[in-house]
């Protein structure tokens, strides 16, 4: 349970990135968050973590409020949250395995993590996962060598790596052709149902967001302006996130994947059930 | 305001009339100076003996041919000398210049206001000296000899190394920083796993590049005691030995190709 409170964020040049957001992400959910570019998505959930200091307010998991933690007690808080970013943020000169793997860091010495000697539970941890995700023949390679698609996946599983109880989502489609960009909502949206994983997921593409996730908050110039299900998203609520634009176009293309988009988000439950 | 309006029409032009003739007269200004400049520093040349240079160059020429290559049998050790100065010299400065390094780049010291002008402050400090001059205050501090010539092109490299080091990390990708961070790591598993992987390879150009560079400066440390091949030269320079010089400069060439062929292949296989 992730429970944001009154969260302001105001950078040294004055402009405001968020006022006073308060919204509550129970366990198991996926939420989209979307808005315009600027609007606040991506100093949102940095927050979350504090990548970036939020200026006041609270963001508590469980019973411990992040933004009062101390430096150790906050690297000790980042291993529970686990972070996908946008273009993937893998160390491009590491092999997959490195990647993979350096989702362990919070958890061992650092000595051990220097000579690359990581407990073997954390290595056969990282080749089952490498294995989930798809990519069980490529753990020897160089994150560079590797497709968009496929990077991503390695960033999935460097993110799982860590056991995280929540998990961050940066616009994890922003470079990724429209199949591939499916796939991996695909993915994230299987593994949060299978590890019962609540998501904050950040996302432009709005019919993306209402395909695949439970819940949709809007941010608009650092306000929560529309937090509700996918279904509820209607033109005056996108009027309401991205100002005056003709929606009708966007609607209808949404509204002709309707039966898909409906099987999509059933099907994982129906899988989920088999399980 | 390039943009003009003649004749009804918008014009574009790269810069107003006004600039254009201040930067004429700007380089107009420069010219005459270099002129002024020019009188100035050749007022106390004597003419003559720059006219009987070229005869002077032909006699020193004549009397420098053939070189003596039988001289070479007491060269080899100043040489061996020379390339270990330089070695072990560019060694000693990358050890102590990878610390500071990462104490001056803006993203990873641990302190903008204090730490960082320390830090850039020896870079300077260390750059601004020639490895020569390191070379004459230590010959007087520790003796004449190799231990000398070693520290001199050590201090030197220190400058050199950390400043070209720490542009690259500063010019890291902070997203890959960014997401090490995010999974709980410390600051030091942060530089192990997101900054020395994006730096490495700059770093071995780098430190190729000096070893070439001391490689070349080692080979005159001799003149002021400090070891190496320039001993030699300023011996033979001291009796005018002309054809033992040329040999000398056979040998220093030589050197010098062959590490400059190792350090772009190096350097090619690293990028």
């Amino acid at each position: 349970m992730l429970t944001i409170e009154g969260l302001t964020k105001t950078y040294k040049t004055g402009d405001k990135a968020l006022k006073n957001v308060s919204v509550s992400v129970p366990s198991g959910q996926v939420v989209g968050l979307i808005g315009p570019s600027g609007a606040g998505k991506s100093t949102l959930i940095r927050c979350i973590n504090r990548l970036v200091e939020p200026t006041s307010g609270a963001v508590k998991m469980g019973d411990s409020d992040i933004t009062r933690l101390s430096r150790s007690e906050l690297r000790r808080a980042r291993r529970r949250i686990g972070m996908i970013f946008q273009e993937y943020a893998l160390v491009e000169r590491l092999t997959v395995m490195e990647n993979v793997l350096s989702g362990r860091l919070g958890y061992v010495p650092f000595w051990r993590s220097f000579t690359r000697r990581f407990p073997q539970e954390s290595v056969d941890k990282a080749f089952a996962l490498l294995e989930r995700v798809g990519l069980g023949d490529h753990a020897d390679k160089r994150a560079d060598a590797l497709s968009g698609g496929q990077r991503q996946r390695v960033g999935i599983a460097r993110a799982l790596e860590q056991d995280p109880e929540l998990l961050l989502v940066d616009e994890p489609t922003a470079s990724l052709d429209p199949k591939t960009s499916r796939q991996i909502m695909r993915l994230i949206l299987e593994i949060c149902r299978e590890r019962g994983l609540p998501a904050i997921i950040n996302i432009h593409d709005v019919v993306l967001a209402q395909d695949f996730t439970q819940r949709i908050l809007g941010l608009r110039a650092g306000e929560l302006v529309f937090d509700g299900a996918p279904d509820a998203l209607d033109e005056a609520a996108l009027t309401r996130i991205y100002g005056e634009e003709d929606w009708t176009a966007m609607r209808r293309r949404s509204g002709d994947e309707e039966p898909e988009h409906h099987s999509e988000r059933e099907m994982v439950e129906r899988l989920e059930g088999l399980a | 305001m390039p943009v003009a309006t003649i004749d009804g029409a918008p014009v574009w032009r790269h810069r107003t009339s006004r600039q254009s003739l201040l930067i004429w007269f700007g380089w107009l200004c420069l010219v005459a100076l270099f002129v002024f400049c020019w009188q100035v520093m050749t007022r106390d040349t004597i003419w003559a003996f720059v006219e009987d240079a070229p005869r002077q160059a032909a006699d020193i020429g004549s009397r420098m041919f053939p070189p003596r290559w039988s001289y070479i049998e007491r060269l080899l050790l100043p040489l061996w000398d020379t390339l270990n100065i330089a070695t072990l010299g560019t060694v000693l400065g990358i050890i102590i210049a990878v610390p500071i390094a990462f104490l001056a780049a803006r993203n990873t010291t641990p302190s903008t206001l204090i730490v960082r002008p320390i830090a850039l402050f020896i870079i300077v400090a260390s750059r601004s000296i020639n490895s020569l001059i390191w070379a004459l205050l230590l010959v007087s501090i520790i003796g004449p000899g190799v231990l000398a010539g070693v520290i001199a092109i050590g201090l030197r490299s220190i400058g050199f190394v950390a400043k070209l080091l720490y542009e690259a990390i500063e010019e890291i990708d902070e997203k890959q920083v960014e997401a090490v961070r995010s999974t709980g790591a410390s600051g030091a598993q942060v530089i192990d796993y997101a900054i020395v992987p994006q730096v490495l390879p700059a770093f071995f150009g780098i430190a190729v590049f000096r070893w070439d560079i001391n490689i070349r400066e080692s080979t005159i440390l001799g003149l002021v005691g400090a070891g190496g091949i320039g001993l030699q030269l300023q011996a033979s320079l001291n009796v005018l030995a002309w054809p033992q010089v040329t040999m000398i400069f056979v040998v220093i060439l030589a050197t010098v190709v062959i590490s400059e062929w190792v350090s772009a292949k190096v350097r090619h296989a690293i990028i």
